[in-house]
């Protein structure tokens, strides 16, 4: 157990050494995309325990992704102002939920805290994920993988059609949210090293979470539904329902995802939801080693900055693609193996027990 | 004695294929009942049947009083019943001790948010699991074993691996699906005397078996079972001298 | 009533396309229990390759070729990609198929660039029409669907007639069979992804004119083929194409009542509720609905 957190302080301590190191080099800039890189890697960690853990493919993860976005950037764009006279409005108003603000133009607006509309969309996310994930969870293979997919497509049309979503250009002038006092994501005006640090906090605490729930009753219990399920299910393990859970439970990483990088880059558009993306997700989770969350956020942090930084240029979908294509056909297992690391750890004790000779 | 299990016209049918015809029999508490009958008879289907793996036609399965049938396997576990599988079904990737904890699960209950949040209750809760399933261990005389992949074991080591995972469910009744299946002579009969060490500690064991020597030897009762339909429920030397058993045996070699 | 004809007509014809499609993922399916998510790509680079051809031959011609040239590259995915896999799973499949499809279409980007190719009309000019008892139809339309019945009798024939069909049918049927009968099942699944290609690659060219063809085309059709192969029950060709037909309609009713940017969404809503009540399709029965193994 004391592995796990010297593990995620070892990781923490990296983050704070990047960021050192971008003061230094006078590189801040980096710092933008490291942000956005922090939030893709939220989803991406609750989908390698999807597709680890749970053994469900997903190739609709993105959909959730831009669920989330577009209701929290809705919710806090679009003026209720019509509204004003009904006394239900007057109450949320009282209560903080709806506030004044301004859009590009300099208008008064009436709109949503970003605050609850964060909880809204979340909680609309987990919703539909709990609905559809009954229905979707009892198809295996390929039909699986077609109806995820055939979700993600829903869900882009939806966007790509919709006006009142700003059909192809998306959403944008969404506010910055302030989680605490001081604290605030996004928004004209708002640290880049602030916001850096709260990005990848709240990515290590996700984390944590993580490895908590694998190291734990729950955890084990989804080993054993991954290795025989049937057995897992003679032994008490209410298999169908756990799944559902963790189907749930990565949409709502997905979603938050959604929301805060929505937020941090003031805007959200159809491409989020796109089938790419998705994909994008599961070769991440792929090359990490399915079954491995550090696998999966070092690689996450390693492709979706290069991909921000533009270092793929016009290729970018393209190298997904062959990187799904490579670790599928010579490394399935993916390239941070449990039994790599174990190797690894192994070589070292015993160099160290036998005291190496000079 | 009670009947810790009664079985009241069991039936079932795969398309052309009636498994199990009309069933009927009871199991009482603390005793060992055995389930034979020739190949294709329906043990395996009567088994998935009790243990929720397949819902049956029609019948009554009534376990501990209340009406079972048509249950999933999870919540039949949860009432008191364990099994073990013919075709051993270990949890690869995972410990002898992880694959015995397994069993403990329904006597647990940190759940997802308790877990993310390593809630303190869970961590006396995980302490509980890991004491009770090395007392397990112990019993079956596997301890030096504990962090050893299990599918790397043995045949007949994986089968006491099985066999404790069961035992930690604390289950009221037992059902083993051909645990002699591949053992040697000597290995049947340890086999058969830890049988009986279960039987004694109170649990009721309903077991499929082939070997006719362990069946004679620690049977309470025995169940034959011929196309589906039972065709004798007796003592074990009643059974044997059972002309119709003797008939469905036929051509077979000598027990 | 002229206006209701007309739908008919557009979903008979977009119909048509998700049929080839369909029995592209059904000869593969069938002979190798791949779901080949690159299906759609096929037909993209028929039309697409028939397209930079015409400027240097006649169109029947252009087609043929690029017919060709789709079937080898079909081939050669099965080849270097699928043929050295040893037993692998469902997921690693899926997988590497999309990778492919992706990969053919980055590749098509790169070649043709983002714009929109059509291949001439085959008679006649984009406004010529054939009155059709107060429709006006394209004769397009016809030379689609006359190419596309032809082609299904066709493999109808194959299938049933001829001793390579028969094999690949044997092969479907029960692989390790087949082997111990002497056939090489390696070779009939290259030939089924050549098969494959070919069909795709031909249908692609005769809806070029009227659907017109872009490098991003394929994935669109991909997943309604795949909508088409479940409604009508996976592996059941006849069945997809009358299953095709009820899509393409339904499509084309569909932007009566909604927005017709929602069109995409009507045919994967169908392939969902289909998915989550009866996945066997519209025609097929549960045996059918278990999936086979590679």
């Amino acid at each position: 157990m004391s592995s796990k957190f010297l593990h995620i302080f070892g990781f923490a301590a990296a983050i704070v050494a990047i960021q050192i190191f971008t003061q230094l080099t006078d590189t801040s800039f980096h710092l933008t995309q490291l942000t956005m890189t922090a939030y893709y890697s939220l989803l991406v960690i609750g989908l390698c325990m999807l597709i680890g853990y749970a053994g469900q493919i997903s190739l609709g993860h993105a959909g959730f992704f831009a669920i989330g976005g577009y209701i929290s950037a809705f919710l806090t764009t679009h003026d209720l102002t019509v509204l004003k006279g009904k006394p239900f409005v007057a109450s949320l108003s009282k209560l903080g939920v709806l506030v004044m603000s301004k859009d590009t133009y300099g208008t008064e607006l009436l709109t949503f805290n970003p605050w609850p509309a964060c909880i809204l969309s979340v909680c609309t996310v987990l919703i539909i994920a709990y609905v559809i994930g009954g229905p979707v969870l009892k198809l295996k293979g390929h039909y699986l993988a077609m109806a995820t997919l055939g979700f993600g497509i829903i869900i882009y049309r939806i966007v790509l059609g919709t006006s009142s979503l700003g059909s192809a250009d998306g959403i944008s002038g969404v506010p910055g949210f302030s989680l605490l006092p001081g604290v605030m994501i996004g928004g004209s005006g708002s640290g880049k090293i602030l916001n850096y640090y709260v990005a990848w906090g709240i990515l290590i605490a996700g984390m944590t979470c993580l490895l908590n729930l694998i190291s734990s009753r729950v955890g084990r219990a989804l080993s054993a539904i991954h290795g025989a399920e049937d057995a897992a299910e003679a032994m008490g393990i209410p298999t169908a329902n756990y799944k559902l859970k963790v189907f749930v439970l990565s949409a709502g990483f997905a979603a938050i995802a959604g929301v805060l990088l929505t937020h941090y880059n003031g805007s959200i558009g159809p491409s989020e939801a796109s089938v790419m993306k998705s994909v994008r997700y599961v070769a991440i989770v792929a090359i990490g080693g399915m079954t491995s969350l550090w696998g999966a956020i070092s690689m996450s942090l390693i492709l979706n900055y290069l991909s921000l930084r533009g270092s793929f240029g016009t290729y970018d979908d393209a190298v997904f693609g062959v990187i799904l294509i490579l670790i599928m056909l010579f490394a399935p297992d993916g390239l941070i193996r449990r039994q790599v690391l174990g190797d690894l750890k192994s070589f070292f004790t015993r160099s160290a027990g036998k005291g190496v000779a000079l | 004695m009670t009947a810790l299990l009664v079985v009241d016209k069991l039936s079932k049918r795969f398309g052309g294929l009636q498994a199990v015809n009309e069933v009927s029999f009871s199991v009482q508490a603390g005793s060992i009942k055995a389930l034979i009958g020739p190949n294709g008879a329906g043990k395996t289907t009567l088994f998935n049947l009790i243990s929720g793996v397949i819902t049956p036609d029609s019948g009554v399965i009534n376990f501990c009083g209340s009406q079972v049938q048509g249950l999933r396997p999870h919540q039949v576990a949860s009432r008191g019943m364990a099994r073990t599988f013919q075709h051993i079904r270990l949890f690869p990737k995972m410990s002898v001790l992880e694959n015995i904890m397994i069993g403990r699960h329904i006597h647990s209950r940190a759940g997802f948010v308790a877990g993310m949040l390593s809630i303190p209750y869970t961590w006396s809760e995980e302490k509980k699991i890991r004491e009770k399933s090395q007392e397990i261990l112990a019993f079956l005389n596997l301890e030096s074993l504990a962090d050893i992949e299990a599918t790397t074991l043995s045949y007949g080591q994986q089968r006491n691996v099985e066999l404790g995972r069961a035992l930690a469910c604390e289950p009221k009744l037992l059902l083993l699906d051909e645990p002699a299946a591949g053992l040697n002579m000597s290995e049947t009969a340890e086999l058969g005397a830890l049988v009986s060490k279960i039987r004694d500690t109170g649990i009721t064991v309903l077991i499929v078996e082939h070997d006719m020597t362990l069946v004679m030897e620690i049977s309470d009762e025995i169940l034959v079972l011929s196309y589906g339909k039972k065709i004798a429920d007796d003592k074990p030397l009643a059974v044997q001298s059972n002309s119709e058993v003797i008939n469905v045996y036929l051509g077979e070699d000598d027990a | 009533m002229e206006l209701f004809l007309q739908y008919i007509v557009a979903g008979v014809t977009y119909g048509t396309i998700y049929a080839i499609v369909a029995i592209g993922f059904n000869i593969i399916y069938n002979t190798t229990g791949i779901i080949n998510f690159a299906q759609g790509e096929f037909v993209m680079l028929g039309g697409m390759t028939a397209f930079t051809l015409k400027e240097y031959m006649p169109l029947p011609l252009a087609i043929v070729s690029a017919v060709l040239i789709t079937m080898i590259i079909g081939a050669l995915i099965e080849m270097v990609f699928i043929r050295w896999l040893h037993k692998p799973s469902v997921l690693r499949m899926i997988i590497i198929t999309i990778g492919l499809s992706i990969l053919i279409r980055e590749t098509a980007l790169h070649i043709w660039g983002e714009g929109v190719t059509a291949l001439p009309y085959f008679t006649g000019t984009s406004v010529t029409s054939v009155n059709l008892g107060g429709v006006f139809v394209s004769p397009q339309v016809f030379w689609a669907v006359g190419i596309s019945s032809i082609m299904v009798l066709l493999l109808g024939i194959f299938f049933n007639f001829t001793l390579l069909g028969k094999q690949m049918r044997a092969c479907s049927a029960n692989r390790e069979a087949a082997r111990l009968c002497g056939i090489s099942t390696q070779n009939m699944v290259t030939f089924s992804f050549m098969l494959s290609a070919a069909i795709g690659a031909l249908g692609g060219c005769i809806v070029s004119p009227i659907t017109y063809v872009q490098y991003d085309s394929g994935s669109q059709l991909a997943i309604k083929g795949f909508t088409v192969a479940i409604l009508g029950g996976l592996g059941n060709s006849t069945a997809a194409v009358a299953a095709a037909m009820i899509l393409g309609i339904l499509e084309s009713f569909s932007i009566w009542a909604l927005p017709a940017a929602y069109k995409d969404v009507v045919s994967i809503a169908i392939m969902l509720i289909i998915l989550f009540v009866k996945p066997s399709g519209l025609f097929g029965n549960a045996a059918a609905a278990r999936l086979k193994e590679y």
